[in-house]
């Protein structure tokens, strides 16, 4: 079957050893190799081989945890891991292609040195950076900084007032934060630097910007101490569930991951993040909404099934999260994609159960399935993480010469 | 008996933001660009450095409240480039510098340990600290210290970074897939740090990295800052290149090791060194003489003028006399975000002796500003250069050097083709790394084989 349907996009999201907790208990997985350079650089250059848009690299700035807000003090499940934005950094070089989308934490961390990091990504990646923006509100990590506070927050907090205060909070926090990253990518023009002997300046003054950003949290004055990355601006993207989130991608993100469990759930969120998007004045802006899936992938669906209930034993109970749990075939999951894709997803960010098992079976299961549809590329057409998702070089905000 | 031959450290330091660096030169090349770090990092491995270091700035400099445009102005992220070399290099160590005033210790702790992590053990900290109003309008914190804080805070940031580098003793991870095991500690990591600037708790989230803790490097040589260096670095920054001076230095840090419970191995001095190179010595003084020109311009010999004179100077001609009136000395503001600022602690009296060299020697501003500036610490042929830096070693002034070339990123290949066999000749430098880690490479124990004493203070 071919199809003249655009074609999917489709990421990776790379966690330790998988996103089933008892992943790493698979012969297949390497537990003792989590935090080396070396099972990073795999894994990326096989999500490379399959040609995949991009990998995120997950991150947080306290332990693992079951529990959405709390420590669990449990010892059966990976603990410890790397920050994300060094771990892309050390495999930007070794790849040519693939974005790379670390995570950072915008509850905690200044924008100011978040904003310079993934300029820097984007050099040393030459041009394949993105970041994804997370909000935290445990008060274990807040703990870890000292310099805030946070009231108790469980998940029966979220309906309530409070609850919806604090969330709002800090999802405003993020867009203040991402507004500040973004104006320091653009606080460089893009031929600020002259080098003109004859008058022996460097750079040409008047093309470099003071962002002056000022809100109730914060304030931060600018320029950036790097020059304008070369995305001009790298991908930005966040993980939604609600409307409040909906609405942070929608006014501040290029790229949203949602996690619907039906095609008719799907494209009620599209349509509300089209509505905020609008209501947000970028109506005409290209702003993706990536489906995320957890995936476990095997060519007879009886073995996916049976690995599903295999590693929900070893974890002494069924695994459940925020995503919808695919388990079957490659055929079966590009049956489901093209069918979410229709209800207005323009592509995926799949999780992989077991890294070492469900992402060669992504690249070297679902991959040939998509393309053998017409709904995947056969060669990365651009270099730019912008040009695999198609968008273009954006225009700088301050530029005085056009 | 003669003294055995001291081995000699060598390290690089990334040419950058500041007039040593000639931009104008038809062989520099982009200092932003990650192509340039990956030749400047293969060349010092290549020649079997020690280490790379990167500086920082974390606002761009002005001048009379304009961005300064007549030096390098720009520079990436220290982290994320010295990540993304430790992909491009397998032994040389990587050294940044990290202010211990615009960031948190439980970040900065994670991301040194992730680092560590990521280049085997290659990790290094230079830690500095600032009380800069000016830099803290870029941060949420504001940052604003009194000066007398600042180095309260570093002391203490350093030590909580170090209570969380030593909150995993290395062993907990046991990722043992039968019996369902991943740590054999539920509390690993905790960490508890009620101080006067951090009040912080919880488990730090990285295991323990194959150097246990970064190498902690320390600039600064005022009294605080050599008692700081004393109680806990491995090494220090120093910036004097003349033998006398050098060995003043080194013999009172090394002095003060004592009182912390050290040796006097486990400091090393490692002052920043400019170098010119020639076929010969004539024509490497030649050649240096044309590379100060092109550091000092007409326009910035006026700018440097106004560090001291903290007043606008424009109107003066570079090749002219200096000015016959007198520094403002109010609140330094023609300036800002610059070390130079900080180098003149006595404004009048620079200004007066400034004055009278000119008058004496004839000399034009830009005359004065060459001669005062920082001069090339080693100047000559191959083989006197490889002969003045082991002298200045085995001599005590220093343990080695940090060479700042000012071209990028070309600027140390004639080094390493050419002084560094010199030095192999001699045997005071490796031909090959002995081991893997940049504590291996310093001859620096592992954190985990000191005794509780070496331990920093908290």
């Amino acid at each position: 079957m071919s199809s003249s349907r655009s074609p999917l996009h489709l990421a990776v999201a790379l966690d330790g050893a998988g996103w089933h907790p008892a992943a790493w208990r698979e012969p297949v997985s390497r537990p003792g190799e989590l935090l080396t350079a070396a099972y990073w650089a795999d894994l990326v250059t096989e999500a490379e081989h399959g040609l995949l848009d991009f990998v995120t690299i997950e991150d947080a700035l306290g332990l693992q945890s079951s529990s959405p807000t709390e420590p669990d003090g449990r010892t059966d499940q990976v603990r410890g891991r790397l920050d994300a934005v060094l771990i892309a950094a050390r495999i930007a070089p070794l790849t040519r292609h693939i974005g790379i989308v670390p995570t950072v934490v915008a509850t905690h961390t200044e924008p100011f040195h978040i904003s310079k990091a993934i300029a820097t990504l984007d050099y040393v990646s030459t041009g394949r950076a993105g970041v994804r923006v997370q909000v935290t509100a445990r008060q274990n990590e807040a703990a870890h900084f000292g310099r805030r506070t946070l009231p108790p927050f469980r998940i029966e907090d979220y309906r309530t007032p409070a609850g919806q205060e604090l969330v709002t909070d800090l999802f405003e926090e993020a867009a203040d934060y991402v507004e500040v990253v973004r104006r320091l990518w653009d606080s460089w023009e893009d031929d600020a630097e002259i080098r003109d002997i004859a008058t022996g300046r460097f750079i040409d003054r008047d093309k470099l910007h003071y962002i002056d950003f000022e809100s109730g949290r914060f304030s931060v004055k600018g320029p950036s101490i790097t020059p304008r990355p070369p995305q001009g601006q790298p991908i930005v993207s966040a993980l939604a569930h609600a409307t409040v989130p909906y609405r942070l991608v929608a006014r501040a993100a290029d790229l949203g991951y949602v996690t619907p469990h039906d095609a008719e759930q799907a494209r009620a969120i599209v349509e509300e993040i089209r509505t905020e998007q609008t209501a947000a004045g970028r109506g005409d802006e290209t702003v993706h909404v990536f489906g995320d899936l957890v995936v476990f992938l095997d060519d007879d669906p009886a073995a996916a099934e049976a690995r599903r209930e295999r590693l929900d034993a070893l974890a002494g109970h069924p695994y459940t999260g925020d995503a919808r749990i695919f388990t079957g075939t490659p055929a079966e999951l590009a049956d489901l994609l093209l069918e979410l894709s229709e209800a207005g997803l323009s592509g995926f960010r799949l999780r992989p159960a077991v890294v070492g098992h469900d992402l060669p079976a992504i690249t070297r299961g679902l991959v040939p399935e998509l393309q053998r549809r017409g709904a995947f590329r056969r060669a990365y057409e651009a270099d730019t993480l912008r040009g695999l998702l198609g968008l273009t070089h954006p225009a700088n905000r301050y530029a005085t010469t056009a | 008996m003669s003294k055995p031959l001291k081995q000699i450290h060598l390290a690089a330091h990334f040419p950058g933001v500041n007039n040593t660096t000639v931009w104008s030169d038809p062989e520099a090349g982009s200092h932003i660009e990650f192509s340039s770090f990956a030749h400047f990092a293969r060349t010092a491995e290549r020649a079997r450095f020690d280490f790379l270091f990167l500086a920082e700035g974390l606002r761009l400099r002005e001048q009379g409240g304009h961005i300064y445009d007549l030096d390098v102005v720009g520079r990436p992220d220290t982290f994320t480039v010295l990540a993304a070399l430790a992909a491009v290099t397998e032994h040389l160590g990587l050294t940044g510098t990290i202010n211990s005033t615009f960031n948190e210790p439980y970040e900065v702790a994670r991301q040194f340990a992730s680092l560590d992590h990521l280049s085997g053990g290659r990790a290094a900290w230079n830690v500095v600290t600032s009380w800069d109003a000016f830099t803290g309008e870029n941060f949420r914190r504001g940052g604003f210290l009194p000066q007398e804080e600042r180095y309260s805070r570093a002391k203490e940031f350093l030590a909580t970074a170090n209570e969380l580098f030593d909150s995993w003793r290395g062993d907990e991870v046991v990722a043992d897939r039968a019996g369902g095991t991943f740590l054999n500690d539920a509390k690993a990591g905790a960490f508890v740090h009620h101080g006067q600037h951090f009040d912080i708790e919880g488990q730090f989230n990285v295991p323990r990295s194959p150097q246990g803790r970064p190498v902690i490097f320390q600039a600064g040589d005022s009294e605080e800052g050599r008692e700081f260096a004393a109680s806990g670095a491995d090494a220090i920054f120093s910036r004097y290149s003349t033998l006398k001076e050098g060995q003043a230095f080194y013999t009172d840090v090394k002095a003060r090791l004592a009182r912390y419970g050290r040796r006097s191995d486990q400091l090393l001095i490692l002052p920043a060194a400019t170098f010119v190179l020639g076929d010969t010595d004539a024509e490497a003084e030649e050649h240096a003489r044309e590379v100060r020109r092109l550091q000092v311009s007409g326009a910035t010999a006026i700018k440097h003028l106004e560090f001291v004179w903290n007043r606008d100077l424009s109107a003066y001609d570079p090749d002219g006399p200096l000015p016959d009136i007198d520094p403002d000395l109010g609140e330094h503001t023609v300036a800002r975000g610059r070390a130079q600022v900080r180098m003149y602690r006595d404004p009048l009296a620079t200004a007066r002796e400034w004055r009278e060299r000119a008058a004496a020697n004839k000399w034009s501003i830009r005359d004065l500003v060459i001669e005062t500036g920082s001069r090339q610490a080693f100047v000559g042929s191959p083989a006197t250069v490889a002969a003045t830096i082991n002298d200045f070693v085995q001599a005590d002034a220093s343990d080695g050097f940090i060479l700042v070339p000012h071209i990028t990123p070309g600027g140390l290949d004639t080094f390493a083709d050419k002084v560094v066999p010199l030095l192999q000749e001699r045997g005071v430098h490796r031909t090959e790394y002995e081991g893997t880690t940049l504590r291996d490479h310093l001859g620096l124990a592992h954190p985990d084989a000191r005794t509780p004493a070496d331990r920093v203070a908290s």
